[in-house]
Formats: C-alpha cells, structure tokens, sequence
C-alpha cells in the first residue's frame, strides 16, 4: 500500500470512530429525547414513530412548579456573576503578583499554587458561610466560585502579564498615571485576550459544576440546572424520554458556546495549560 | 523608585482575591484539621481525637474509598497519557479532517459531568443498553458494566477517560507542535522512520506536555466525585466509592467530624503523593 492510500485510510477510520465514539451517543440522547414513554423505554437508537420533542420539553419544564425555569435563572446569575468577579479581582491580583517581586512574592505563588492541588474542606466552608449568614445564598455559592477559580484565573493572567512590556507602565508612569488608572486604564484593556478565554472556560466550568451547588446551594428553591437533572433522574426512572430531554436542554448552554468559540477555547486552552 | 513602585504595584489591588481566598479556601482548610478531631454538629463540637480517623480506617466501607480513589487516580491518569499522546501525534500529522477531529474529541470536555454520567449509566444497562445489545447483536455477551462490583469502578473510570481526553489531546498537541522542525530534519539526514521519530524525539520532547497530563489527571482523579455520584452513587455495595463521594455520604448522614476528616484525609493523600510527584516531574524537565 503507498502511503497516501495508507494515510487515507487512518483518516477514514479516525472519523469512523468518532461517529461510533461521539456521534452515536449524542444521537442516542437527541432521539430518546424526542420519544413518548413508552418507546424510550426501550433505549434503542431507532427513530421515533412520532415525535414528542415539544411535549417532553413542556413537560419537563413545568415538572415540579417549574423548578427548571427557575434552575435556568439561578444558573445564569451564578454564572454571570462568578464570571464578572473573577475577571475583576484575577486580573487585579495577576498585574501585582507580576510586576512586583519583593520577600512576600513566593509565599503568595506558593499559597496560589496550593489552591489549584489541594481540595477545598467542605464543612468546615460551610461552617464559615453559616457564621456570617452566606450559607444558602446566592452571595456565598458566588464567592465559593469564585475562591475556587481564582488559583486558575491568576496564573492565566500572571503568564499572560509578563508578555506586555514594562516600559508601557513606565510610560504612563511619566505621563502622570497612578496604580488605579494605570491598571484599569491601560493594562486591563490590554489583557483582553486572556480575559476572553477565561470568561469562556470558566463560565463552562461554573453552568457544569455540580458539587458546590450541591453542597453549598441546596433546597429546592435553590436548585441549578445540575441539581435538576440529578433530581429529575430519581424522579423519572420510569420516563427515561423526560430525562434525555432534560440532558439536551441543559446541554445546549455549552453546545451553543462550543460552536461560537470552539477555536479559541482550544487556543486558550493550550495557552494556559503548558504555560502553567 | 521603591515608593513609585509601591504605589503604582500596591499590593491593594491583592486585597479582593486574598480576602475572599483566604476566607472560603485557607482558613475553611485550616480549620479541617481541628474539625476533624471533633464530633461535631455545626454549632458545637466536642474534642475527641483521632476518633475518626480510626473510624475511617476501621470500617471496611470507609476504608475501601481510600483504595478505589488511588485506583481510579492511577486508571485515569495511564489512560489519559497514552491516549492522549497518541491522539496528539496523529492530529499534529498531516492530515485533512484534523479540524474536526480536534473538535469533536473536545468537546465532551465541555458537556455537564451529570449528563455525561446519566446518558452513560443508561448505555452501559445490562440488558436494554445500548454497549451490551450491540455486542450482542456481534454474538458477545457484555458484561454488567455498573452491577458487576468487580467492573463497576472501572466501568466509570473509562468514561472519565471518555469525557477528559481532548483535553489531554489539546495539551499534547500544543506540546508537539512546539517541539522545533530541526529535529525532524535531523532524524530524516540520518535516515530514522515513524517509530523513531515517535520514541526518540516525540515522547521525550513533549515531557512537558506530559507532565501537565500527569499531574492535573492525577489530581483530578483523586478528587473526582459528580461522575461516580451520578454513575452508581458509589454502589453496588461501596464498590465505586471513592473518598469524596464517602465525604458526601458521611455529610449527608450528619457526621460532620467524621466527613471532615475525610477532607484531611483527601488532603493529605493528595499532599503526600501529588506534590513529591510533581517535584519529581518538575526536576526531571529542567534537567532535560
């Protein structure tokens, strides 16, 4: 066999693969999600005898008072949220903690880079947001993300800081410029690349994270989208054509983020990941 | 210059991050460590020792968490490294479909762990689902991937190894992509095939690469919990129990010293084998 012919048939069967891999069970949730009960039931990858697409979805979203609406809500102002706090504070600490090196610096690196290993202490967290009255709150889920996310968030920018040259602060710094406007004025513009892989990366992170709300948001008015589904699978054990539905919907948040930005998560993602 | 320095990089703009850092993550961590020695309901806590550790220790359902979460760590970790490599050599070679290769390998990365988890544990039922009426349809009889104890764990561990691949892809493919075009040139005057440019210069330059790989899979797989809680709940039995999910299961049950030492327990395997490993690895790059 030439090597050509050889190299097409590797191709050939990659992407076999990845139908039989990634296709067929993405396939499988989208047709079991358009199924009435009954032939769900049968987890098969057949196409429906009629399709109850819109029935599911309907049923799926005023199951329980509606709790699915609310879940959407709460996600996204979790999200949203995290997301605005983090980029503020992350690309606040990362300019400092490049710019400045004095005895203090390797402490606080060693600090940071401890959080991104060690795995957080759940109740005594709990314990701390109980005692100032953030346990169950929207504000305490907020800054448990955001405590959590930080290690990440500061490397990203701290790698991505060194490569804008000093000689622009000292510029500034000759025309006049204080810390503050500096940073916000010139240098958080310029951080704009970074930033964008954060807010893409994390606001993935934050929609999909299940243990912290689980811990730190529970009570059914509190519920997010991954609490949902997870209560919903108990709930539908015996509709498993309302819990596909229920997976395609909350999987469309990410899909549709994937499709927008699928090159630059990849780019971000290889940027931050051999940096660090 | 100093005092310029001081008041253009104060170490105020720290001051946001360091307070909510040090207030939900450092001390939260600090405090496990008392915690832990107590019995304790949140409000008061009485001083009781290692109590809890000898529990954690005594109890076969607690003990096995710390075997099966060091298994599933090291399961993951070798999967996703060789994979990975192996996936990154090909998408970095020339080849057509590499785009979409790239993305659809990534993208699981991205979808919700409990919905990977649910649609899974459905594919993997022993009788309806879809992996064993397939092969049965091929003439082979599959296996109880979540009832059989003995697979269970495994069974799970092989769709963390589905979910987090790309990712170990997309840091491969960094990694090989930066490795210099002399090199390749230098194996072809010298005459070297695929297999040498893949052991000889491919494996050994992307060490970087790996390292990554091995360090955040490992980690991540010490502390995994969604996937197995949303696959078997860490049944049958305590089959897939792994120490966060026995963390969960003991706060749940309202023993709050007790899940807390799991989180001291949890912290200090990861301590004791993550960061050495990590020296180790660290070492061995820059003597390269």
């Amino acid at each position: 066999m030439n090597k050509g012919a050889r190299s097409w048939g590797a191709e050939i069967a990659a992407v076999g693969m990845t139908v039989i891999l990634f296709w067929i069970p993405f396939y499988f949730i989208i047709v079991n999600a358009m199924k009435n009960t009954k032939e769900s039931s049968l987890l098969n990858l057949a196409w429906p005898s009629s399709i109850h697409l819109w029935d599911n979805i309907k049923q799926v979203v005023a199951a329980r008072d509606y709790m699915l609406l609310r879940a959407f809500y709460n996600s996204t102002v979790l999200t949203v949220l995290s997301i605005l706090v983090l980029v503020f504070i992350c690309a606040m600490a990362g300019y400092v903690m490049q710019r400045r090196t004095d005895k203090a610096t390797p402490w606080i690196n060693f600090l940071v880079l401890s959080g991104l290993i060690i795995p957080p202490a759940i109740v005594p967290t709990i314990w701390v947001l109980e005692s100032v009255g953030l346990f169950k709150t929207m504000t305490g889920l907020v800054l448990v993300e955001v405590a959590l996310g930080f290690p990440f968030c500061v490397l990203l920018y701290k790698g991505f800081m060194s490569a804008i040259p000093r000689e622009i602060d000292e510029a500034a710094i000759v025309d006049g410029c204080s810390g503050v406007t500096l940073f916000f004025r010139i240098i958080l513009p310029l951080l704009q690349p970074v930033t964008a892989t954060i807010i893409v990366t994390s606001s993935v992170g934050i929609f999909n994270d299940f243990t912290n709300p689980l811990y730190f948001f529970p009570g059914s008015k509190n519920a997010t989208v991954q609490l949902t589904l997870y209560n919903f699978s108990s709930q539908y054990v015996t509709q498993w054509n309302l819990l596909f539905t229920n997976i395609l919907l909350i999987t469309l948040p990410p899909l549709l983020l994937f499709i927008f930005f699928n090159k630059k998560i990849v780019a971000g993602m290889t940027a931050g990941s051999v940096k660090g | 210059m100093t005092t310029i320095l001081k008041r253009t990089y104060s170490y105020y703009f720290l001051l946001p991050a360091a307070l909510i850092y040090i207030a939900i993550f450092l001390v939260p961590t600090l405090m496990s460590f008392f915690f832990s020695l107590t019995r304790w309901s949140l409000i008061e806590w009485k001083f009781i020792g290692l109590e809890n550790f000898i529990t954690f220790f005594e109890e076969p359902s607690l003990r096995i968490g710390f075997k099966n979460t060091l298994l599933y760590a090291v399961i993951t970790c070798v999967l996703k490294v060789v994979l990975g490599l192996l996936l990154g050599v090909f998408l970095t070679s020339k080849i057509r479909t590499k785009g979409y290769l790239r993305s659809v390998i990534f993208f699981p990365t991205l979808v919700s762990t409990i919905a990977v988890g649910l649609a899974f544990s459905m594919m993997m039922h022993p009788t309806q689902g879809l992996i064993n009426t397939t092969l049965a349809k091929l003439g082979i009889a599959g296996p109880d991937w979540l009832g059989n104890p003995d697979l269970a764990l495994i069974s799970v561990a092989l769709v963390d190894v589905w979910k987090g691949v790309g990712f170990a892809t997309v840091i491969y493919i960094a990694g090989i992509l930066s490795i210099p075009e002399e090199y390749y040139e230098a194996l072809q005057i010298d005459g070297g095939g695929a297999l040498h440019k893949f052991w000889n210069i491919i494996v050994p330059l992307s060490r970087p690469a790996t390292n990554s790989v091995i360090i955040l899979s490992f980690i991540g797989g010490l502390r995994s919990f969604d996937l197995v809680w949303a696959m078997t709940k860490g049944g049958p039995g305590f089959s897939t129990d792994l120490i966060a999910s026995i963390i969960y299961k003991q706060y749940q049950g309202g023993f709050y010293g007790l899940a807390t030492a799991g989180n001291v327990i949890l912290f200090l395997v990861v301590t004791l084998l993550a960061f050495p490993l990590y020296m180790y690895l660290n070492r061995k790059e820059a003597e390269l």
